[in-house]
């Protein structure tokens, strides 16, 4: 399911993947658990960059 | 200063060069909040990271000429980032032995079961399942993933990376980039785990 997750399978292969989780609930229930969880811990850890850091690097620019 | 005076081909190749400069640094500086969030992640603390994050761009807008225009410049920043990380010594500290992971490690659905069997209903949607998990509990468990494990988790998870992008950002294989995603992804459901809220 990693691969499929990841978007790092063939498109016969997800095609293949897909039939399965439309036949199979135990699959596709734990499947969309994969990707919601996957999505959640990215929003969950996401911290947004200081306003003073953003600027330290603006001035890092060569001068024109 | 040369003494002889500049020719026009030498003039409009400065130009063009100086073009080329603010351009990379322009699209560079968009790129800095997606470089800080991965970075973030990827080191121990904010002010590790806020220091990480401006070296590697003192160091990417020195190193400018290097960078292949078309390329993907998230991943030539990152990778940057990512060797003054090793630089500053964090390969120093030891990755556990395997026998302590193993005993960390969760099974691929372990999360999902235990979580779901916390709930009353019968058949619970997803949503509430991961409704037993608080922010801070996840920001924890990730933390707690042996760093090997979490930067792949990080690079993939959270960067969004393709495992080509991360295998050449960590200098190691896309299949090492891919067991570690799969045993560092069990290792975090079992940290999640072990801090879900109980129902």
């Amino acid at each position: 399911m990693q691969p499929f997750i990841d978007g790092a399978l063939s498109d016969d292969e997800v095609a293949e993947a897909q039939r399965h989780l439309e036949r199979c609930s135990w699959c596709a229930k734990r499947y969309r658990f994969e990707e919601r969880l996957r999505h959640y811990v990215r929003v969950a850890v996401s911290e947004p960059m200081s306003a003073e850091l953003k600027a330290k690097l603006a001035a890092l620019r060569t001068p024109l | 200063m040369s003494d002889t005076a500049p020719t026009t081909a030498d003039t409009r190749r400065l130009a063009q060069e100086a073009r080329d400069r603010v351009r990379f640094e322009e699209e560079a500086l968009e790129l800095s909040d997606q470089v800080y969030r991965v970075a973030r992640r990827l080191a121990g603390s904010r002010e590790e990271a806020e220091d990480l994050v401006q070296q590697a761009y003192e160091r990417a807008f020195r190193s400018w000429r290097q960078y292949t225009p078309g390329t993907n410049l998230r991943a030539w920043l990152l990778r940057i980032l990512t060797n003054l990380n090793i630089d500053h010594g964090r390969r120093q500290q030891r990755t556990p032995q395997t026998t302590s992971i193993d005993q960390n490690e969760a099974g691929d659905y372990f999360l999902y079961n235990k979580l779901e069997s916390q709930l009353p209903d019968e058949n619970p949607d997803e949503e509430r399942v991961l409704e037993r998990l608080s922010q801070d509990s996840i920001v924890d468990a990730l933390a707690d993933v042996p760093h090997d494990f979490r930067d792949v988790i990080v690079l993939v998870d959270i960067g969004e990376f393709a495992y080509a992008d991360a295998a050449q950002i960590l200098d190691i294989p896309i299949g090492t980039v891919m067991s570690r995603l799969h045993r560092g992804r069990r290792i975090l459901k079992k940290n999640l785990a072990d801090k879900a809220v109980p129902a």
